[in-house]
């Protein structure tokens, strides 16, 4: 045992009970409103904190896609597209109560699952999940209202492909706004955190969703391919790397199907000279060290204008020594698990090139548990703009840190990557904080914030972090295309 | 005695100049009834990446303009389209072939057009932005702002109906509306219209850059524009003949943005000026008082 090295950072464990789940030892695949075997190899899901097996998930096959999409393509032409928006609205308004209703349960799960701490599942990821279905629950009878023109029509079976670092309100981003708009959807979640969609399948069964409006397959990489290259599928969404993004553009090149990617981002997280310096210390931690730094807009890039370097990195280092990393369960726990084990090689891979490239390395001093698999939060300094650790994306929770003199350098820094998701501007100044917003390129900006979610906010990148945008009205029109001429 | 004509040389719009192709290649432009009327740059992969050059650079400044100083900007290419109207009809007339009342339709169409999407640059952003009632005490807005370099393959409409000048105009107006900066390729088949609507641009208030015309093969020209790292979108709305698919595959290695080719011409419309933008939002905290 590590000796304490501050009094008042020692918490009894707090676990949350696991005995709110009640798992079952196998999961199938959900189509046509029920549980069927996949044809594919099984495997197990399980907890990056303990590598211990969940529960074994069933693995659809290039068959199972078919039948899948098979029962969207009936529950679209039979049931869903012919419902009205009103009761199509109700639906999703029962889905968001029952989230609600099991949101410790979906917590805990998801937590187990994917590896992150139970209080930002609990106060963050469950709550967005329900908030998103019940913004998009009012729209599903409000559509001529969304900017399309009048009668804006659904395009019919959706395939989303969503990644594992949010794994229940990925999927509410994507499920919540495409039934409102009249689709029906094929989604897979990511092989490593299925447990959560799963999970959700049974609370469509309780809300008696009609069967196939909504299908739900597990499996790999060769799974999502093959759904989103499947000739009968009409909408692509997917969030997940710029490597895939770009082979699933080519791939739907010519094929009039739809396409939203919500890809890779490097987001500068920009703070001058005259911002609050308490609360951009916060920030910046938030930024990138929020839900592991898994988070495709973490704050990754820290600009600090030169002048304030010292103080700013110094303030971070002592309020990383407090964080709590361990137990994803216990309510204490600040950073969680790395989500699989391929993860952490790529963090901890980049990370040694960040070293080899000269940049100076500090890492948060504390006791790694011995299963499972972790990363302590670390800061590079001095990196230069040409690093490796500057220009991609780490996904994990490591800041690499940069200055400036003058906000066109600021400005100039943080907009040379090829993404543009996000950025943060940390200034008390108002006038400067809008002219420096102007400049960014990139889709969402937090000011004096940062990782703010919310479904009536649009969310997507500029460049190569992907195109279209998800969240408030904007989202609707991913899932719905202009009345006939 | 009849007065010799003197004619005109057609060349590139590239950078707010008039450059030959830096290949030095050129290709007859015939009469429909097979008599010689010039010969037009055949631009090469060189010319287009001056072009995308020139773009890039003019634009910052192109954007960052007001929304009402662009919409006089593209309203004054009306004006002086109107006062070279009869330059124009005569023009179609004798190269394209038209009758002078299918010319003078289309240069009237042609005007109305910059006239119409003249008026969205200082509207379009309150039509496709909006304030976002976040749960939350945070100031959160979305606005429309340029995707930056688009490449356009300009369309010419059917045989007799519509033609290339009204093809061009009709997507290049909306694209330069939000602030986005242009490289189009002018239709293969009828390209000298697209040179003397450069002559308008030219001398009217559009910065130099903003738009570069090329003229040649669309064939040759267009994967260079849809593989080039630093153009940020693709207009294909002309390139049904070409192997578009393979532009598109090749657009997606830097994930731009693309819309697909359509028969005929395009009508006036907001999803064409939308479809060249990109959403910022942006979140600020509000204090306690």
């Amino acid at each position: 045992m590590p000796e304490p090295r501050n009094s008042f950072l020692d918490y009894a464990p707090a676990p949350e009970s696991t005995a709110i789940l009640h798992l079952k030892k196998d999961y199938g695949l959900f189509i046509d409103g029920e549980f069927v075997d996949g044809r594919g190899k099984s495997f197990a899901t399980i907890s990056p904190a303990t590598e211990k097996h969940i529960a074994t998930i069933a693995n659809a096959s290039s068959d199972d896609v078919d039948t899948a999409v098979k029962a969207a393509r009936r529950a679209y032409d039979h049931t869903w597209s012919r419902m009205s928006g009103s009761d199509r609205g109700k639906y999703l308004f029962r889905i968001a109560r029952l989230v609600q209703e099991r949101a410790r349960e979906l917590a805990v799960a998801e937590s187990l699952d994917n590896g992150k701490p139970i209080k930002e599942s609990r106060d963050v990821d469950i709550p967005l999940v329900a908030a998103w279905f019940f913004y998009y629950a009012g729209w599903a009878d409000k559509l001529d209202y969304a900017g399309l023109g009048a009668a804006p029509r659904s395009l019919g079976v959706a395939a989303q492909v969503i990644p594992w670092n949010f794994p229940l309100l990925m999927l509410a981003w994507k499920i919540a706004p495409a039934l409102a708009a009249g689709n029906t959807v094929v989604l897979k979640p990511a092989e490593t955190t299925p447990l959560s969609a799963l999970l959700f399948a049974e609370i469509l069964q309780q809300a008696e969703l009609p069967n196939g409006v909504v299908n739900i397959i597990t499996g790999a990489g060769d799974t999502g391919q093959a759904l989103v290259e499947h000739p009968d599928v009409n909408k692509v969404a997917f969030t997940g790397s710029t490597a895939v993004g770009r082979a699933i553009a080519k791939s739907v090149a010519g094929t009039g199907k739809k396409l939203t990617l919500e890809l890779g981002g490097k987001a500068a997280n920009i703070v001058f000279d005259d911002a609050p310096i308490d609360q951009a210390v916060e920030g910046i931690v938030n930024g990138i060290f929020f839900n592991q730094g898994h988070v495709c807009c973490a704050g990754s890039r820290l600009l600090v204008q030169e002048n304030i370097h010292d103080e700013v990195v110094e303030r971070l280092k002592q309020r990383l020594s407090t964080l709590r990393l361990g137990d994803p369960l216990d309510k204490n726990t600040d950073i969680g698990a790395i989500n699989s084990r391929e993860q952490l090689e790529r963090i901890r891979e980049l990370s040694d090139i960040g070293e080899a490239e000269g940049a100076d390395r500090w890492t948060a001093d504390c006791a790694i548990p011995e299963n499972g698999f972790w990363f302590a939060p670390t800061i590079f300094d001095n990196v230069s703009t040409s690093s490796r650790i500057a220009r991609e994306e780490i996904f994990g929770p490591v800041l690499s840190v940069l200055t400036f003199r003058t906000p066109a350098e600021a400005i100039s820094k943080a907009n040379n990557t090829p993404y543009g998701l996000s950025a943060g501007i940390w200034s008390d100044k108002g006038s400067k904080i809008l002219a420096v917003a102007d400049q960014l390129k990139a889709g969402v900006i937090w000011a004096n914030t940062f990782n703010r979610f919310d479904p009536a906010s649009p969310f997507g990148g500029y460049k190569e972090s992907g195109y279209g945008r998800e969240g408030g009205r904007h989202g609707l029109a991913a899932y719905l295309e202009g009345a006939a001429k | 005695m009849t007065r010799l004509v003197v004619p005109k040389t057609y060349k590139l719009y590239i950078g707010g100049k008039f450059p030959r192709s830096e290949s030095g290649r050129t290709y007859e432009i015939l009469s429909p009834e097979g008599a010689f009327l010039a010969n037009a740059a055949k631009a090469s992969r060189k010319d287009a990446r001056d072009a995308v050059v020139a773009a890039r650079a003019a634009l910052a400044g192109w954007s960052s303009a007001t929304g009402y100083n662009r919409g006089q900007v593209l309203y004054r290419i009306a004006e002086l389209l109107e006062g070279r109207r009869g330059q124009f009809v005569d023009e179609l007339t004798a190269i394209d072939g038209q009758s002078a009342a299918a010319a003078s339709s289309q240069v009237d169409a042609a005007i109305d057009t910059w006239v119409w999407y003249a008026g969205w640059a200082d509207k379009y952003a309150q039509v496709a932005g909006n304030a976002n009632p976040v749960s939350g005490p945070y100031f959160n807005i979305s606005v429309p702002e340029p995707t930056g370099v688009v490449a356009i393959v300009a369309p010419a409409g059917g045989a007799g109906t519509a033609g290339a000048l009204l093809g061009l105009v009709s997507v290049l107006a909306p694209a330069l509306v939000a602030g986005n900066t242009v490289v189009v390729i002018a239709s293969e088949s009828a390209p000298l219209s697209a040179i003397s609507l450069a002559e308008v641009l030219a001398t009217s208030d559009v910065p130099g850059g903003v738009v570069n015309i090329l003229t040649g093969s669309a064939a040759e020209i267009a994967p260079w524009l849809a593989s080039h790292a630093d153009v940020n979108a693709l207009d294909l709305a002309g390139a049904e003949s070409l192997d578009w698919i393979d532009l598109q595959v090749s657009a997606a290695d830097t994930l731009k943005r693309v819309l697909p080719p359509l028969s005929g011409i395009p009508s006036p419309s907001l999803d064409r000026i939308v479809g060249f933008t990109e959403t910022k939002t942006v979140w600020h905290t509000k204090s306690l008082v």
